[in-house]
């Protein structure tokens, strides 16, 4: 056991290592098992993983390492490359090790692969029979827990089929930052378990089912649903959010029965949170809509009818009052849908009123002429400024990214935030502002001479050097985009390399507004007035004007300016943060034609109904808040005669006598790649080739020069006007949770409790002065409504502000909130 | 059963002062917990996570770990009775037996009247005092089954309350307070190689 | 005989209850040592340290000074961490030192905090020594009072602060890195190394030294008489003085503190002074020479000194100075049987190979002491054994067999030794006695003995 210690030396550039007779380059600092894998020799292991810390503690991947002084077997997953290293995988002594280390293995293991949802696909049933010794020669009876229990919702737990190789609970602390299983126990009888009814509620608990090397986690949407050699899978990408996580779709008999993370460097390493993995359980609803509806006779609500009947009552209802139609949503859409809607819009609706964003989210021309940063760009800038809603809970595996360059690599976190986040206990600096001062707070950070205490001081220093990333969103729908837009204005004003990565939640609401799904917008990232010449010669006439963005549709829609609106997988009464101008609006549209998966609020008061094809059904691209496109791919058929929105929009048109130009998704991609200026060279070759599996990011240096764009966001400095607060006052922030009210989550059974509701958070301090109790349900009034609400305490949240999720089940904050604030006051009382 | 009195409260943060990290105060916190009820609640360790921001699971994880954590009511006094090699080769395991037949219970187990709690134990590090019983960690050199009885009969007669504390409590003595000087010592200070030059 | 009469280094305060306080313990040269490391710089306090050769008393015996040398340069803080987890079986010896001369491992640590330059220094006891803590405790308390620990020590510009910390019952703890990881509040199980050698990573990844208490308890009288009055003593690789503690089947069971490498077992074994021989009659089997770790040794072996660069080829090690010694009426089975025992029972669980090899041992061998033995189940226990530390196993010779010792160490396929560390009891015995072993397998083939018993293993 002597002592010694490596010291530090300069590093080569790679280092000569020999592995079973092999010799090749490998890299300094890379470990063993890892260098064996890059030079085709796979070396056994359960407990390592190469997205987590080593712990070496299998001990299956021992291997014998000579470094000059004879060989010894050392854990290669421990033990990183060195010059002149020799390495024996298969030697008669580690091979000795490796059985040994099996038959440990399944000395306490229960051998139940027959009935075990991991059989067939498990690493521990595959060494078996690769290394493993014939006949098990312990006559002693096997360790006993109690069969699966559930560990959460979600996850389930064979305690005797656990082999401690710490992943799960290392993945619960080291990369989600939940550490809620934990070994108990120890030696013989450790088990992994949570703490007694505190169950392992992490957003991102499905992805130790999908690492655990054997049976030992499994979900419980899919327990005993498919034996893994019935299954087949295409690669494609997760849209229930814009981060883009790359993922493995499996189906069995033509259902989708699971989705498995694709480890993409860029993007999601392989991790998922739990409602893009489970969140395929909603394709599979007995509650999708198969087949078109209309509405009845007076009172008859919506009936089942015929695709061609369908289609010529919502053009009839379209076309009644000419031009005044407007389409909002989009952003579940494909890239090519989009673009077929964005065409049909323009060149037969005659409208430029179309807006795949809810009043939830940036101005288009704002977010697409910002100077972008990708994931990994914002992981290793020097200072990420964080003025976005909590992303754990909206994009939630670009916080696992960050939470990884946090603790891992030291990125310094500069967070500006109205109420705590998740990010709050990991930044380097937390500032708090007030609801709609987040410009003034911008403001008083760059101020070198602004007076302030030792935390905003502290956030400037840092600022001071280095190359800056700025992730940009929401942090709260009651309180207006533009306090957000002149914050980033001064942002660019002040730091000159500053890029950004935009925090805007929809699936590909990315990919739509790039492909103009936005008013003023035309596909590839030019406003409709730079634009206008190219995409004339290409489409024909266009509409004169740029068209009104979601809150103005809906206004113009109560009013009765517009009198057909197409609610494209959009649902504004649940989704739009304004539901009483949301219900106006429906109400107040003359005819509401709906293209979705599912009946929804709005939905349901439509005149017409199509059904739509959603992912895992359909082909095409999508875009992350990189701008990365990737493609997805259909795996099974939808339901019905649901079918894929370019298809619609190519059949709408062809009623209104229109032929958009294309039959299939290559002849949509070809036209997108030849007209989008930000599309320009990503042929579809590029996108179907092994350079795609991470997804493309475009060409940075910008389309061809007879194409118009790129499009610049030039900074306009300027203040935001906020009220003043009233004393007696509490201002609202509402943020979204991962877990909803949306159909996404309602319809997926083993999501759809997980909603936490929406109680009123608020200061103790605060709710102290308002003689009101912890869990007192109060009466809460804005200018514009009054509901009942539960008032829960929160030291997170500061003094004179209340927080409530939006979009939660029952009434809540949309009720509150007047679009045409710039923030949400809102009284409590008690009743 | 409880949470940390108020008391205790005061005390822990004492404690966790000590540490450059919170966490490491884990152990003596939980030790503190178990002197004050006898045992480890459940909503002990709640309290000690809320304490030491931890998760309930990872102060769980910790204590149950080690040996002396009790996460179920013992008796009032827990008798150690080595059994490891010192003390088997002059009567460890014949001493436990008796124990346990004297007391009635199975070795693990605690007598209905909450007195007693019998543990067969590895080395305690008594090893020249062979056979070695501990009662509440107080030790109790060269054991035979008579003054094991007459050990047993002193202390449910409470003659030796002076020298074995009820079950939980260790030392008697509190460290000294503030151990702390400034902060110096703290994590992150840079003290020169070779240390301070007088 | 060659028993030295040099006086005790570590233990001379044992019997002198007033050196409990700190005036009792200045009136008899206590704090000295101090004063003079810090007459000196901190580069010459461990130049000191290094010439007297100190070798590590945990067990692995490291020398101290080159072990503080390690620190790199510039990575501060550095942390100074005392291992006074004492629980080997068969080791007593710093719980002597613990709670009779408190002040001496006080003064040791201050010593070595200066030298190494620490941030903090960390006394981490068992847990199962109360008495120690009080003690320590009430040491460390009393040195603050007087300025001789905390800020500015002895009106020097030098500083730092003593923690008394403790454990709450783990054997696997008193493995350095283990304890580093529970000093940091976590589950006690010891880390890689490498990369994780303390004084590289070590407490909160940072360098640490760790030292086991008889260690640190050295260095006053070094830094009082000088590194050459200590290397006088003893052997050309194991100098001054050592703690032994005989237990077992010997009249005059103790600690005692001999000279280190000169003497014999035999000495410690049988001289008057020491632990007086075995009882009336009885012979000696075997001794179990540094801790229930180390393989065992036989008769034949007695007149080896105690020097670890003897005992190490020998085929076995003086590990924590535990010597346990059994006479003719041990049944070696049970005995082999109780330490299996022990290390299955304080398996940390990390390693596959030690958390199932050594309960399949442990279940084995207790079916064969019911009497449920089977008759391959001796070969199946030792390729067991073979699996959690690959072949070839240190042992001792054995002359009238013409068996060659097998130099220790062992090989391993764990992390840490404990693993390995069962295979000595088992292999020792095995090997030497196997006539016992047939005994125990010969019950299960009487005919009126039906079924084989089996222990059934329940997790919570
Ligand atoms: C399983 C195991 C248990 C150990 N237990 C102790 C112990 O109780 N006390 C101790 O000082 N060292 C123990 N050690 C040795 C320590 O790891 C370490 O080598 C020692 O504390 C270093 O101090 P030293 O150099 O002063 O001897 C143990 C080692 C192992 C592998
Ligand atoms: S050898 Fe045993 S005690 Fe040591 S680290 Fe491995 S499992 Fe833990
Ligand atoms: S994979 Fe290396 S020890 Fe587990």
């Amino acid at each position: 056991m002597a002592d010694d210690v490596t010291t530090e030396s300069a590093a080569p550039a790679t280092v000569a290592v020999t592995i079973d007779g092999t010799t090749f380059d490998a890299k300094p600092g890379e470990l063993v098992i890892a260098a064996a894998e890059r030079a085709g020799v796979y070396i056994p292991r359960f407990c390592w993983h190469p997205r987590m810390s080593s712990v070496g503690m299998c001990r299956m991947c021992l291997v014998e390492v000579d470094t000059g002084r004879g060989p010894a077997l050392q854990p290669s997953c421990m033990i990183e490359v060195a010059d002149g290293m020799v390495v024996e995988t298969a030697s008669d002594k580690a091979r000795q090790a490796q059985d040994g280390v099996l038959e440990f293995l399944l000395v306490n293991h229960p051998l139940d692969c027959p009935v075990c949802d991991k059989g067939g696909e498990c690493p521990l049933q595959d060494q078996t029979v690769a290394f493993g010794p014939g006949e098990s020669r312990m006559v002693e009876e096997k360790r006993h827990f109690e069969k699966p229990i559930a560990i959460s919702e979600l996850v389930a737990l064979d305690r005797e089929r656990c082999i401690l190789c710490d992943r799960c609970t290392r993945f619960a602390s080291e990369v989600a930052g939940d550490p809620l299983i934990t070994f108990i126990g120890r030696g013989n009888t450790t088990q992994v378990n949570t703490f007694p009814d505190d169950p392992f509620s992490s957003y991102f608990s499905g992805n130790t089912v999908q690492i655990c090397p054997v049976g030992a986690l499994t979900a419980t949407p899919y327990r005993f649903k498919a034996r893994p050699w019935d299954l087949e899978q295409v690669e494609s990408t997760c849209t229930t959010c814009s981060v883009g996580c790359r993922i493995a779709v499996q189906s069995s008999s033509d259902r989708v029965v699971r989705h498995l993370g694709v480890d993409v460097d860029p993007v999601n390493w392989g991790w998922l949170c739990d409602k893009g993995r489970f969140g395929f359980e909603a394709t599979n609803s007995d509650d999708r809509l198969t087949s078109p509806l209309v509405a009845g006779p007076a009172g008859a609500g919506l009936v089942e009818t015929s695709w061609s009947v369908a289609l010529d009552r919502a053009v009839e209802g379209l076309t009644a009052e000419g031009g005044s139609v407007a389409v909002i949503g989009g952003a579940r859409l494909t890239n090519e849908d989009a673009y077929a809607w964005s065409k049909l819009a323009r060149v037969a609706l005659g409208t430029d009123s179309v807006d795949a964003q809810l009043g939830d989210g940036l101005p288009a021309p704002f977010v697409l002429g910002l100077p972008r940063a990708t994931i990994d760009e914002a992981c290793e800038a020097d200072v990420l400024v964080l003025l976005a809603p909590d992303l754990k809970e909206e994009l939630p595996v670009l916080h696992l990214r960050l939470r990884d360059a946090i603790t891992n690599h030291g990125l310094q976190v500069i967070e500006l935030a109205t109420t705590d986040t998740s990010m709050t206990s990991l930044a380097a600096v937390s500032l708090r502002y007030r609801p709609g001062d987040a410009a003034s707070a911008v403001r008083t950070l760059l101020d070198a001479s602004a007076e302030s205490d030792p935390s905003w001081a502290q956030a400037r220093q840092l600022l001071s050097g280095g190359s800056v990333v700025c992730v940009l969103g929401r942090p709260s729908l009651a309180e207006a985009a533009d306090s957000v837009v002149a914050a980033a204005d001064l942002l660019l004003t002040e730091l000159s390399a500053v890029t950004f990565l935009p925090a805007l939640r929809r699936g590909n609401v990315l990919g739509a507004l790039e492909l103009g799904l936005a008013p003023g917008m035309l596909p590839g990232r030019v406003t409709l007035d730079d634009g206008r010449d190219w995409f004339t010669r290409a489409w024909g006439e266009l509409p004169a004007v740029p068209g009104l963005d979601t809150a103005g549709i809906l206004a113009a829609a109560a009013d009765g300016r517009i009198q057909g609106l197409v609610l494209l997988g959009s649902d504004p009464l649940a989704d739009f943060p304004d539901r009483e101008l949301a219900r106006r609006a429906i109400e107040g549209a003359g005819f509401v034609v709906a293209v979705d998966c599912f009946l929804n609020d709005s939905s349901r008061q439509a005149d017409v109904v199509l059904p739509a094809a959603t992912s895992g059904e359909k082909d095409g691209t999508t875009t992350n808040i990189e701008g990365r496109i990737s493609r997805v791919q259909q795996k099974v058929t939808p339901p019905g005669t649901a079918r894929a929105d370019w298809i619609i929009a190519v059949e709408l048109a062809d009623r209104l006598g229109i032929d958009l130009g294309f039959d299939s998704l290559g002849a949509i991609w070809a036209e997108i790649e030849r007209l989008a200026p930000s599309f320009s060279g990503v042929t579809r070759a590029r996108l179907s080739g092994p350079e795609a599996l991470a997804g493309i990011l475009p060409d940075p240096i910008g389309p061809p020069a007879d194409r118009p764009g790129p499009l610049r966001h030039h900074p306009v400095p300027h203040q935001v006007s906020v009220p003043p607060v009233d004393a007696y006052a509490l201002r609202l922030v509402s943020g979204r949770r991962l877990y909803d009210a949306g159909v996404g989550v309602a319809r997926a059974p083993h999501l759809a409790g997980l909603a936490p509701g929406a109680p009123l958070l608020v200061n103790p301090y605060d709710l102290d002065r308002l003689g009101v109790a912890d869990g007192e349900t109060v009466r809460v009034t804005s200018r514009t409504a009054r509901l009942d609400a539960v008032a829960a305490a929160d030291v997170g949240v500061p003094r004179g502000v209340a927080v409530m999720a939006f979009n939660q089940p029952g009434p809540g904050a949309a009720e509150l909130i007047d679009i045409a604030d710039p923030v949400t006051d809102v009284l409590v009382e008690t009743r | 059963m409880a949470r940390l009195s108020a008391e205790n409260v005061e005390l822990a943060r004492e404690i966790i002062g000590r540490y450059p990290r919170s966490r490491s105060a884990l152990i003596p916190l939980l030790h503190l917990a178990q002197e004050q009820d006898g045992w480890v609640s459940e909503e002990a360790m709640v309290h000690i996570a809320e304490l030491l921001d931890l998760t309930p699971a990872e102060v769980l994880g910790t204590a149950s770990f080690y040996e002396m954590f009790k996460r179920e009511p013992v008796g009032r006094y827990l008798l150690n009775v080595c059994t490891n090699i010192s003390c088997l080769l002059l009567g460890g395991e014949e001493l436990l037996e008796h124990c346990s037949a004297r007391l009635g219970v199975p070795v693990g187990g605690t007598t209905p009247d909450g007195l007693f709690s019998l543990e067969e134990v590895e080395c305690v590090a008594a090893c020249t005092e062979a056979p070695a019983v501990q009662v509440n960690y107080r030790y109790f050199p060269e054991v035979t089954p008579e003054s094991a009885d007459q050990l047993l009969d002193d202390l449910a007669a409470g003659r030796l309350d002076e020298v074995v504390p009820p079950h939980g409590t260790l030392s008697r003595v509190r460290p000294p307070t503030p151990t702390r000087w400034a902060g110096r010592g703290r994590e992150g200070l840079a003290i020169p190689p070779g240390g301070v030059r007088p | 005989m060659t028993v030295s009469d040099v006086a005790p280094i570590v233990s001379a305060r044992r019997d002198d209850p007033a050196a409990l306080t700190i005036d009792g313990y200045l009136a008899s040269g206590g704090y000295e040592g101090l004063r003079a490391a810090l007459a000196r710089t901190p580069a010459e306090v461990l130049d000191e340290v290094k010439a007297a050769q100190l070798l590590g008393r945990g067990g692995a015996g490291f020398p101290a000074g080159q072990k503080w040398g390690f620190l790199p340069p510039g990575k501060t803080p550095y942390y100074l961490v005392v291992n006074g987890d004492e629980s080997e079986p068969g080791t007593c010896k710093d719980r002597v030192l613990l709670e009779r001369d408190p002040h001496q491992l006080v003064e040791g640590v201050l010593i070595c905090a200066y030298a190494i330059g620490a941030a903090q220094a960390f006394i981490y006891i068992r847990g199962e020594m109360p008495l120690a803590h009080e003690r320590v405790l009430t040491a460390v308390a009393e040195a603050y009072e007087r300025g001789l620990a905390g800020r500015n020590i002895d009106g020097t510009d030098f500083s730092v602060d003593v923690v008394v910390h403790w454990g709450a019952g783990a054997y696997i703890v008193g493995e350095e890195t283990a304890l580093i990881e529970s000093l940091e509040g976590r589950r006690g199980m010891p880390r890689l190394k490498p990369p994780y050698f303390p004084a590289a990573i070590g407490l909160y990844q940072q360098p640490t030294v760790v030292n086991n208490v008889e260690t640190l308890s050295n260095l006053p009288w070094i830094l009082r008489h000088g590194a050459a009055a200590f290397t006088a003593l003893g052997t050309e690789k194991a100098h001054g003085t050592r703690l032994f503690a005989i237990s077992g089947h010997v009249r005059r069971p103790g600690v005692y503190e001999v000279e280190y490498g000169t003497t014999t077992f035999r000495d410690v074994i049988y001289d008057e002074r020491y632990a007086g021989g075995l009882g009336d009659g009885r012979e000696l089997k075997a001794f179990i020479p540094g801790g229930a770790s180390a393989p065992w040794l036989f008769p034949e072996h007695l007149d080896l000194p105690l020097d670890p660069s003897v005992v190490g080829p020998a085929g076995s090690m003086l590990g924590s100075g535990a010597i346990v010694v059994m006479d003719d009426t041990t049944d070696v089975v049970k005995a082999a049987l109780r330490l299996v025992r022990f290390y299955a029972h304080e398996s940390c669980g990390k390693c596959t190979p030690c958390r199932e090899g050594t309960t399949w041992l442990a279940t084995i061998l207790s079916r064969i002491v019911r009497g449920g033995g089977k008759a391959d189940d001796l070969e199946l226990m030792l390729d067991v054994a073979d699996n959690i530390s690959p072949p070839p196993f240190p042992r001792a010779g054995w002359a009238d067999r013409g068996i060659e010792p097998i130099a220790f160490p062992y090989r391993r396929t764990t992390i840490c030794d404990l693993g390995p560390s069962v295979v000595s009891p088992l292999r020792s015995a095995i090997e030497r006695f196997r006539p016992e072993f047939d005994a125990y397998l010969a019950l299960a083939l009487d005919p009126a003995r039906t079924g084989v018993p089996v222990e059934v293993n329940r997790g919570r």
